[in-house]
């Protein structure tokens, strides 16, 4: 792949709280439309280095910068071009499905008419057209999880944070999402994804694992297997993080 | 500004959607006014009086008519011996009955002394202090209306004077005192609810990933209850002028800048408040314990400050509410101006500046 089409470059990204070293000097890039899967046991530095990449947290030191912008200075650019999930369901539920996507629309800054055709594809895509005006509290989970990745892709973001986007979601509505997933890498948008569970862990492009704050490994599914002398992805994660000190 | 509109709008939504919301909202303030307006009241209205009138004389009517032609008694008049009027009050409808000896007029033209007798239902002490007080006061008054008409001085009379409410209208005290409350309640509880349910909810953290800039996600949450609390302003104020009959004798335009003032301040310790905590019921329990009880134990409303202990004395002066209820008592009751409220104007001023910087600060270290 080209030099210049890398949408995130880390360099020795490190955070500190006091004494505690959150995440270690991570090294890393991501290109565009890649699925990059970040994996790591709870308390690994997930969360802190995902945080510092979406300009939430300024970094203790390290380089970072997040589709051409630098993560200490600016953290506006890269707001207007990044695209958050989080674990927890976070649309409002007490607005209907057309109120959310227009709030959302709205605070990203988009023009009426353009929340209008997007709006319409995405309900189109989605099925959701007879639903537009209820309730998001009334839909099922596998939809709101959907819809709620429909939102976060709204204004067309170059990067999509999807921090474990498929927590407590069924087999079924796990596998839609990635459809979903491999649609938006499609299109050019790069996803970088969280998960717990090792069998989406194959869908990325490239994973990799963090234990104790530092990132140990990075690389594809098949080359980690084969270089953990492992069947599955399961297998390659539990040799790495039972070497971990830090954990809940 | 286009994303301030939207998430207004959005913040409009929530609370026009949640029903307990909109009662606290606009349930609360009328039913709070109405209740301390009426029911609560301690003023006397249209009590029922028996008179018996022995004296039938010039000075025994014209009394009488002055007692009959105030809206706090209704007079029913009725030829009775002492024991029957033991009777009228078992019945429990009578609050007081007044006694004319006979030559009532005499007595007072040759002996300068004449008595009435008052006789009230003292097993609920409240109403019958206040009924005797009442009738006293307007005795009194036929007495100076007699002395003055005459130009003899028949005796000296103490004077009972009601500073600023002359009527004894017990709505008085109760109307800025449920204004701070209200205003408290809507803009402490209700603005660290609504942001901190968007932490709970993991909402806020999308804001946060957003373009909308950090500091105006809580201008915009705190701008609905703004709206909204001068909407209760307005409507506290309609009712007591036309439910409870008390009007504004300030500048309504001063009363509501200073209510603006003060919803501002609540608006900061609601940031504040939603900030430090994490949960809805906390800060509930906070706005509830830290700002409400404070609000009814300091601010006067149900409590005379002067009568406290110094400490506390001390410790009301930091309660927002207390300068907040000598502005609008101020306002509404003495008809004062600016001129004469600018010092406590200037601390509540002072309190929500130190409030906002200091809530501010408090949200940006937590972004970090």
């Amino acid at each position: 792949m080209m030099q210049d089409d890398k949408v995130i470059v880390c360099e020795k990204l490190t955070k500190r709280f006091g004494d505690f070293v959150a995440t270690n000097e991570i090294t890393f890039d991501v290109h565009k439309g890649e699925i990059f899967g970040f994996l790591g046991a709870n308390g690994a530095g997930k969360t802190t280095a995902m945080r510092m990449l979406c300009g939430l947290s300024a970094p203790s030191s390290g380089k970072a910068t997040i589709a051409g912008y630098d993560v200490y200075t600016q953290t506006e650019q890269i707001k207007r071009n990044i695209g958050y999930m989080s674990q927890k369901f976070s649309l409002y539920e007490n607005l209907t499905v057309l109120e959310n996507i227009e709030f959302f629309g709205g605070i990203y800054g988009l023009s009426d008419e353009r929340i209008k055709s997007k709006t319409e594809e995405l309900l189109q895509r989605l099925g959701l057209k007879s639903e537009a005006n209820k309730l998001v509290g009334s839909l099922p989970l596998g939809w709101k999880q959907k819809l709620s990745f429909s939102v976060a892709v709204l204004h067309e973001p170059k990067i999509v944070f999807l921090d474990e986007p498929t927590g407590g979601v069924d087999p079924v509505t796990r596998r839609q999402f990635w459809d979903m997933i491999y649609e938006a890498a499609h299109d050019g948008i790069t996803v970088f994804v969280t998960t717990h569970y090792m069998d989406e862990a194959e869908y990325c492009n490239r994973i990799s694992i963090m234990v104790d704050g530092k990132m140990e490994v990075l690389d594809t599914p098949a080359n980690l297997k084969n270089s953990f002398h492992a069947r599955s992805m399961d297998e390659v994660f539990y040799q790495l993080a039972r070497g971990a000190k830090r954990g809940d | 500004m286009k994303q301030f509109l939207a998430f207004v709008r959005k913040e409009f939504y929530h609370v026009l959607r949640d029903r307990r919301t909109l009662l606290i909202l606009f349930g609360m303030p009328i039913a709070q006014i109405l209740i301390f307006g009426f029911a609560l009241t301690n003023e006397v209205k249209d009590s029922e009086i028996l008179v018996v009138d022995y004296a039938k004389d010039n000075a025994s009517q014209e009394l009488l008519t002055k007692i009959g032609s105030s809206r706090y008694f209704n007079i029913r008049q009725a030829a009775l011996s002492h024991s029957e009027i033991l009777g009228t009050f078992q019945k429990g409808k009578i609050k007081a009955v007044v006694v004319f000896p006979a030559n009532f007029n005499e007595d007072l033209l040759h002996h300068n002394k004449a008595q009435i007798q008052i006789i009230t239902d003292a097993s609920d002490v409240n109403t019958a202090n206040m009924v005797t007080n009442y009738l006293s006061s307007i005795i009194m008054d036929y007495q100076n209306q007699l002395n003055r008409n005459l130009e003899i001085p028949y005796r000296i009379t103490s004077e009972v004077r009601m500073l600023y409410n002359p009527q004894l209208k017990g709505a008085h005290g109760f109307v800025p005192g449920v204004m701070a409350l209200v205003l408290l309640l809507v803009s402490v509880m209700m603005t660290a609810i609504s942001i901190v349910r968007e932490k709970e909810t993991g909402t806020m953290e999308i804001l946060l990933v957003s373009p909308f800039k950090p500091v105006l996600v809580i201008f915009a949450k705190a701008f609905p209850y703004l709206a909204l609390s001068l909407v209760n302003v307005t409507a506290i104020l309609l009712l007591s002028v036309f439910v409870l009959d008390l009007p504004v004798k300030g500048s309504v335009a001063l009363l509501f800048a200073e209510s603006t003032l003060f919803i501002i301040t609540c608006l900061a310790l609601g940031i504040f408040i939603s900030i430090k905590t994490s949960s809805q019921q906390i800060a509930m329990l906070i706005s509830l314990m830290g700002m409400l009880l404070p609000t009814m134990m300091f601010s006067g409303f149900l409590f005379p400050i002067e009568n406290m202990p110094v400490p506390l004395q001390v410790i009301s002066n930091i309660v927002p509410s207390k300068w907040f209820y000598i502005i609008v008592k101020s306002i509404m009751i003495k008809g004062l101006g600016l001129a004469a409220l600018w010092k406590e104007t200037l601390i509540l001023f002072g309190m929500t500046v130190f409030l906002l910087l200091v809530s501010l600060k408090s949200f940006k270290i937590r972004l970090q």
